[in-house]
């Protein structure tokens, strides 16, 4: 393969990996903290609707993510009511703001624009504008004849909107979090043991508030980005199973910061991968692209029947904490 | 705190719940302009004011009563089998298999082969998963949530590289011989003397459907599978120690739970598209779980909620070509049904058994 295209690959790999990324650590808290919630797919996608939304109405991309923030945090809101306050099933409560957001982005989205769906396309100020990094060479400049080294930095570092490097710098933000200070000591135990945690004298429902809250709004850029960065305006189902993903690559991360970030590189790699070569010819055999689209599922499977280390969910997660009387 | 009566446990949250999520959808539609009120007419005149609505109505509630017993059947056992999707489209691969391989004579032959390979198909779809749950507690909504995509993948391949005819361009696959086809709802209507219109897709297998959701009655309250299948959904470590054997069942009620979720193939590819096409599902799999939790797990609701949501589904379809309301409100209305009956049913059941509290109290005095 030549350099050009094998970087055009690692560039796109960083932006189909982005929103994996907000939405994989945005699951991270929640379920950490023992609120399972496969409801991520639905509060991006409400969220990439409303960011699109607003942005074009008001032309400012900072407006957008912040209703993209707001409405993600309207749905995480009903998800801690009914998994926290009401102890429902939080497995059902997910599946339903699923289908919430799928049916509401299109009715709201068909009413207000009249394109079936679908907002307006963004213009420039609407969007997230690329930032290119000090010494970088503009993306818009041929690949041709450029070194690896400045190419890769050039190409693949720099190049991005603002959110790609706010989902990287996430990383290691939730790890410092989650090991280093005693929000997340509190948040890790919650999650596995919340009886011990109420009997410290620590609310159980504030700490998995505040971590359901941390979901929506990293949903929500999750969502903005979406809709903002990776393209421009909000498209149907346009998160098309992002949210499953994410979920897929947390259980391949075992529930980890810093393998979070892999797990979405290797899942955003094979999105990227899948996009450019359809079928992939090895020589004794084609690998067809329905496989290279599936293989994110199939890992996953694959970890979660342990043969490959186990993964192991943190043990309070979907029970809901009823105080001893 | 006083348990609620039966009765109110049973008909009444449900009842509540459903209203709830009317009244949500309805101030939906009035937020987008249109009127609440004629939106309903439309939807209660499409769907069941002729018996060409009818028959629409009636084949989308057969598609739902067979995903909806499949969910409850793993309920029971306390299992969420949230594949019904994958299992279903799996389904639709052995009914055209069934139908495409081999020159059946009639259609009474191709039912029973496609019966057998759509159920066969479903049910080995959800093997894997719940041998997984079964012995190395790979928790069964994810992997079968993961093999609903892996699902729609393989069956992509197979639509666009194996079973697509050639020079067509469509991931389809042939148009099923017209001896496969089975007869229609109308038609059977028509031998008995009671007129109902045939231009519908309604047709044999919402019979089936009916007489399923008989067999899965018998079998979870009258067959000793059944009453293990309970007992472990109950209280997991008291039917190991009454000698249930976890794996055995779980797997059990997985395999049983797939092969129904299968089993709609033979309504919508057999009995309506006449052939296999990439979406076949179109979110049967998913309405399964609204249907099971409105039915509250218990086959009889699970044919009312099917007819409900089927003439939901009708009633969307035509509100999207009789007004500008997007059909998509119908998706809104599930949701919030399944948010109101499944996830949030304390909030409607506390104020009722505080109410009931008050009532027997005042009874009392």
């Amino acid at each position: 393969m030549e350099l050009a295209s094998f970087l055009q690959i690692l560039d796109s790999t960083v932006r189909l990996a982005t929103p994996l990324l907000f939405a994989c650590i945005a699951g991270l808290y929640s379920e950490r903290s023992g609120v399972f919630d496969i409801g991520l797919e639905g509060k991006m996608l409400v969220a990439a609707f409303a960011a699109a939304s607003a942005s074009y109405a008001t032309g400012n991309v900072w407006i957008g993510t912040a209703a993209g923030i707001g409405a993600a945090l309207l749905f995480a809101a009903i998800h801690g009511l009914a998994s926290i306050t009401f102890r429902g099933n939080q497995l059902i409560s997910g599946v339903a703001i699923n289908f919430l957001a799928s049916g509401l982005t299109v009715v709201l989205g068909s009413t207000w624009f009249k394109l079936g769906g679908q907002t307006p396309a963004l213009t420039d100020g609407a969007r997230f504008a690329d930032i290119t990094l000090p010494f970088a060479r503009p993306a818009t400049e041929s690949l041709s004849g450029v070194g690896f080294v400045s190419g890769f930095y050039s190409h693949v570092i720099s190049g991005h909107s603002i959110l790609v490097y706010v989902a990287l710098l996430l990383v290691p933000a939730t790890w410092w979090l989650l090991y280093r200070t005693r929000f997340g000591l509190r948040l890790r135990a919650v999650g596995e043991n919340p009886a011990a945690v109420d009997t410290a004298g620590v609310s159980v429902v504030a700490l998995r508030y505040s971590a359901v809250a941390i979901t929506g709004l990293l949903c929500g850029l999750a969502g903005a980005y979406m809709s903002m960065g990776l393209s421009a305006g909000f498209l149907r189902e346009m998160t098309a199973g992002r949210g499953y993903i994410a979920l897929a690559a947390l259980i391949f991360a075992k529930w980890r910061p810093w393998y979070a970030l892999a797990a979405c590189m290797l899942f955003g790699l094979l999105d990227a991968v899948a996009i450019r070569f359809q079928n992939i010819d090895i020589g004794l055999l084609v690998i067809p692209v329905q496989f290279t689209q599936a293989l994110p599922y199939i890992l996953t499977v694959i970890i979660l029947a342990g043969f490959v280390g186990k993964a192991i969910p943190p043990r309070a997660g979907g029970e809901p904490y009823v105080k001893e009387r | 705190m006083t348990k609620l009566p039966r009765w109110a446990d049973v008909v009444l949250v449900p009842l509540i719940c459903l209203i709830i999520a009317f009244a949500f959808s309805a101030i939906l539609i009035a937020a987008i302009g249109q009127s609440p009120a004629h939106a309903i007419w439309i939807m209660i005149d499409g769907s069941l004011g002729s018996t060409y609505g009818l028959g629409y109505t009636l084949y989308f509630a057969t598609n739902f009563i067979f995903t909806g017993l499949a969910v409850s059947i793993a309920f029971q056992a306390s299992l969420f089998n949230i594949g019904g999707e994958g299992q279903a489209t799996l389904g639709g691969l052995g009914t055209a298999l069934a139908c495409l391989l081999i020159p059946w004579p009639h259609w009474s032959l191709a039912l029973m082969a496609s019966i057998l390979a759509s159920a066969a198909f479903g049910a080995a779809w959800a093997l894997l998963p719940a041998w997984l749950q079964a012995r190395r507690g790979s928790h069964i909504v994810i992997t079968t949530m993961m093999f609903n995509f892996i699902a729609y993948a393989l069956m992509n391949y197979v639509l666009v590289n194996i079973l697509r005819p050639q020079g067509s361009m469509d991931p389809a696959t042939a148009r099923f011989p017209v001896t496969v086809n089975l007869p229609k709802l109308g038609d059977i209507l028509g031998v008995v003397g009671i007129p109902f219109s045939s231009k519908n897709p309604a047709n044999i297998s919402f019979l089936i459907a009916i007489a399923l959701a008989f067999a899965v009655w018998v079998l979870l309250w009258h067959t000793r599978l059944g009453y293990a299948l309970r007992a472990f959904g109950k209280q997991e470590k008291a039917a190991i120690y009454a000698g249930i054997d976890p794996v055995r069942i779980t797997i059990y009620a997985l395999l049983l739970s797939g092969g129904i979720s299968g089993l709609m193939a033979i309504n919508a590819v057999q009995g309506a598209a006449h052939r296999l096409v990439l979406n076949s599902v179109e979110g049967a799999g998913f309405i399964g779980i609204a249907v099971a939790l409105m039915g509250r797990n218990h086959p009889f609701g699970i044919v009312l909620a099917s007819l409900l949501f089927g003439f939901l589904y009708q009633g969307g379809t035509q509100l999207a070509l009789g007004t500008t309301i997007p059909r998509e409100v119908i998706t809104v209305l599930q949701a919030l049904v399944i948010l109101f009956t499944g996830a949030l049913p304390y909030m409607v059941q506390r104020p009722l058994e505080a109410l009931f509290a008050r009532l027997a109290r005042k009874e009392a005095a």
